[in-house]
């Protein structure tokens, strides 16, 4: 355990070197998530009545998006992996006495995490600060405010076993780019980075809410804005351990049948 | 000790010609080729050796090389390391084996070089005492000093690989396989890490396995020479019987070539 907890350190302390990066993405979510809540200003003034949500809730799931981009982005994605794989430096990976999953997990969840730290900070601060009903409320009971901490967390582990398969695809088709650009689509569409699912139509939001996609963002912002409750929110819970496990279980097979048949790159 | 018998690999390449016209026509019908890197190699190298293995670009050094650090399995033909089948028990045979490969790099890129011991230690399991000691043997027979406070990417060629070697090293592997070492080096860095590897098999015994264009590595580090080419073992024997009482070896091992045509 010890050895991916370093891998974890290493990781995590390179993340927190980039500040100037973080300075800018600060503003860029700001100013996103400004324009996002305007957008849904408009249609709330047209008939608030017409919505699943209430427009509080959907400010507060835009400001919880916007402080964890970092956490659910899907072009979040360590090119590191990718170009050892594709340049044969995956070599030296393959030498350690480490499984190469474990490894490339608690590296993704230290990016994710460094991230996501120096960037939530700020922004939940100021979106807290705003006037109502354009700032940040509290969850809607210290429960939901603990159960936002353990789904982020499960989110989080999602939506990193979701991203090792496409690493470990990579090993088959050598160039990340088509999956890549298929497995950003597909979750910033379904795992409602776009629109929170509750807006989709019901039968389609019906299938959309099993698939591991809505194990992601959608469950942890959802259970803090309130606008999940009581048997919803366990049966949530309950998919985002389900979908982890089937997650990492296919990766662990598919990693450990690459590593058998991996050609190194390169001479 | 390490034994290789009648190992094969071959490789599938797809293949076309230049143009546009070509790379229309692979989208429908790709032509592959089949690439025998290795065909029945065979050796036995015993504890405390140093082997030089060489031969010509694509003769299927590193393939070998690969095979004997688990990274790849072979098509057929069996591998024993201290009893241990590398591609099998990977994890296990791992640990004891330390690789350097000079075209690449393990090193963190953008943190301090003392950041990527640290995870080795943690990666390898050293023990706080071991790994005191072997770093600092390894600081000052390879003059890191200095070096290890300095992030990866601001080394230079030289000064990398010999941060890279001592990486290697740090978990007192029994064995160490070097893919061209010194590959790059300016003179200085190359005695220097010559005089290192040489050490470190009078002093700990370290079986070496070394693969080289450099001539001269050859003469200063090995007594047994294995020239590989096409895939196939051609000569195993001492430096002596491959220059045949020549002057320059380069010359020699050029002319060997020619004769085996590889």
């Amino acid at each position: 355990m010890k050895k991916y907890i370093s891998f974890f350190r290493l990781r995590f302390s390179m993340g927190l070197q980039y500040r100037a990066a973080a300075a800018a993405g600060v503003v860029t979510q700001f100013f996103w998530g400004g324009m996002e809540i305007l957008v849904y200003r408009a249609f709330y003034e047209a008939d608030a009545a017409a919505f699943p949500m209430s427009f509080e809730a959907v400010v507060t799931y835009i400001w919880l998006q916007q402080a964890f981009l970092a956490v659910f982005g899907a072009w979040i994605i360590e090119s590191e992996i990718f170009d050892a794989i594709r340049n044969g430096n995956v070599a030296y990976e393959l030498c350690r006495p480490i499984g190469i999953y474990q490894m490339w997990f608690s590296r993704s969840v230290a990016n994710r995490v460094s991230k996501a730290l120096l960037r939530c900070v700020p922004i939940l601060g100021v979106a807290a600060l705003l006037p109502a009903p354009y700032g940040l409320r509290l969850p809607a009971s210290p429960l939901h405010g603990a159960l936002f901490l353990l789904t982020l967390l499960l989110g989080l582990l999602v939506i990193v076993a979701f991203t090792m398969l496409v690493y470990i695809a990579t090993f088959y088709t050598l160039s990340p780019d088509g999956v890549r650009i298929f497995f950003v689509s597909a979750v910033d569409f379904f795992a409602g980075a776009v629109i929170p699912l509750p807006f989709f139509p019901d039968k389609l939001r019906f299938i959309l809410e099993l698939l591991p996609f809505a194990a992601m963002q959608n469950v942890p912002l959802r259970i803090y804005s309130g606008s999940m409750t009581g048997e919803e929110m366990l049966r949530a819970i309950c998919l985002q351990a389900f979908w982890l496990a089937v997650l990492v279980g296919v990766g662990l097979g598919l990693c450990r049948r690459a590593e058998r048949k991996v050609l190194v790159q390169g001479g | 000790m390490i034994t290789m018998e009648n190992v094969c690999k071959s490789y599938r390449i797809a293949k076309r010609s230049g143009g546009f016209h070509e790379a229309v026509k692979a989208l429908f019908h790709r032509e592959y080729e089949e690439i025998h890197a290795l065909r029945d190699v065979s050796f036995t190298i015993s504890d405390g050796e140093m082997v030089g293995y060489i031969g010509p670009n694509g003769a299927g050094k590193s393939s070998t090389i690969k095979i004997l650090s688990g990274i790849l399995t072979p098509d057929s033909g069996s591998c024993l390391i201290d009893g241990r089948v590398p591609w099998k028990d990977r994890i296990e045979h791992v640990r004891r084996i330390g690789v350097v490969f000079g075209q690449r790099s393990q090193l963190w890129w953008d943190v301090p070089v003392i950041d990527s011991f640290e995870l080795l230690k943690d990666i390898y399991t050293i023990p706080d005492q071991v790994y005191r000691s072997n770093l600092d043997e390894l600081t000052e027979l390879l003059n890191l000093g200095e070096l290890l406070r300095t992030p990866a990417r601001q080394l230079s060629l030289g000064q990398r690989m010999r941060c890279e070697i001592a990486g290697s090293l740090l978990h007192s592997p029994r064995i160490l396989f070097l893919d061209e070492p010194t590959i790059g080096l300016d003179a200085v860095s190359k005695l220097a890490v010559r005089d290192f590897i040489k050490k470190q098999n009078e002093i700990h015994g370290t079986t070496v396995i070394l693969t080289t264009h450099d001539m001269q590595d050859i003469e200063a580090l090995t007594k047994r020479i294995i020239l590989i080419g096409k895939g196939r073992i051609l000569m195993d024997g001492t430096l002596e019987d491959i220059c045949r009482g020549g002057e320059n070896i380069d010359e020699e091992i050029a002319q060997l070539y020619r004769d085996y045509e590889i």
